[in-house]
């Protein structure tokens, strides 16, 4: 039987790069280059290395994402 | 949850549970000609684990209400034995997991009933071959990702495309376990594989596109563009050399 694929995943963020880009770590030990969303960015919420995020996965390209979710 | 690795007896244990699946996989094979209806599957699933004593992992898991899943055509995986008959031209997915002593074995096959048509025909065999691409890629100290790559390549060169939202999985005590095992991705990707790991690989494949859609039911999976879709699945364990296939009859 096959497995839906979590298309959400909470991860940490290990590293602020450029352009809103951040890299994040999940806990099955992959690691995602993932940007932030635009309602992140609309609302100028800080990110910054350490956080909890929730992360959208691509089905595209397992290696991105995009950060939905900031959590405190 | 890390990759739980499983030792040389656990793995025997693993292997009597694929047996069973694999048997029973053949039984209902045979069956499946036109005017079967899946529900007669399923019975036949009852009563042939009954005597291997073993139990059928599907039913209850997460709520499914059967041994079995059987998905034609368009259905992807996960379809819910019903009373309608196969006809000639369908193409049957039907997929099992038994349980033996704590440890699951899962495996699938996909069937053409009576006359399908070429097109039909060539994408069973492109998926079942497909699921052979990712068992021959599957060995301690290649990455998980080449076993993916390997199937994505394996179908996509043939003019056909991978299923994303769901994939196969790790396997053992728990029907799903890490890590997830996806039917697209790049080579170097994903956790280095090693002796002791066991993994179900299940390539779903779609003569359309690759999204699919649930059914109403919450269970049937679909392909969105209502284009034909195959499965097959094989239960493995990672060792220094070949994978050992653990569903053969």
């Amino acid at each position: 039987m096959a497995k839906k694929e979590a298309i959400e995943v909470e991860g940490v963020v290990k590293e602020a790069l450029p352009n809103a880009m951040f890299r994040v770590d999940l806990p099955n030990g992959h690691q995602v280059l993932a940007h932030a969303s635009g309602k992140i960015r609309l609302h100028f919420i800080r990110i910054l290395p350490g956080d909890r995020v929730l992360v959208e996965l691509s089905p595209y390209d397992l290696t991105r994402g995009r950060i939905t979710y900031r959590f405190r | 949850m890390p990759i739980v690795l499983k030792s040389k007896e656990e793995i025997a244990l693993m292997r009597e549970a694929g047996r069973a699946v694999a048997q029973v996989l053949e039984i209902l094979r045979k069956e499946i000609k036109p005017g079967l209806v899946g529900k007669k599957l399923d019975d036949i699933v009852r009563r042939e684990f009954a005597r291997r004593q073993v139990t059928p992992t599907f039913l209850g898991y997460q709520g499914y209400p059967a041994r079995v899943c059987v998905s034609v055509n368009d259905e992807v995986v996960h379809g819910i034995p019903n009373s309608r008959p196969v006809q000639d031209g369908d193409v049957v997915s039907i997929d099992l997991g038994a349980t033996y002593k704590g440890f699951v074995g899962d495996a699938a096959i996909t069937v053409c009933v009576g006359q399908v048509s070429p097109a039909a025909a060539r994408l069973v065999q492109i998926t079942e071959e497909a699921l052979w691409e990712g068992i021959r890629a599957a060995r301690a100290g290649s990455r998980l990702g080449q076993v993916s790559a390997a199937v994505q390549a394996h179908a996509e060169q043939n003019g056909f495309s991978v299923v994303r939202e769901y994939v196969g999985h790790g396997i053992g005590r728990e029907m799903h376990e890490e890590p997830q095992v996806p039917n697209f991705g790049r080579p170097e990707q994903g956790p280095l594989l090693q002796k002791g790991m066991v993994l179900a690989i299940e390539p779903m494949v779609t003569a359309g596109d690759w999204r699919t859609k649930r059914d109403s039911d919450n269970w049937t999976v679909r392909t969105l563009d209502g284009s034909l879709a195959a499965h097959f699945e094989h239960t493995i364990a990672i060792t220094e050399d070949e994978a050992e296939v653990l569903t053969l009859p």
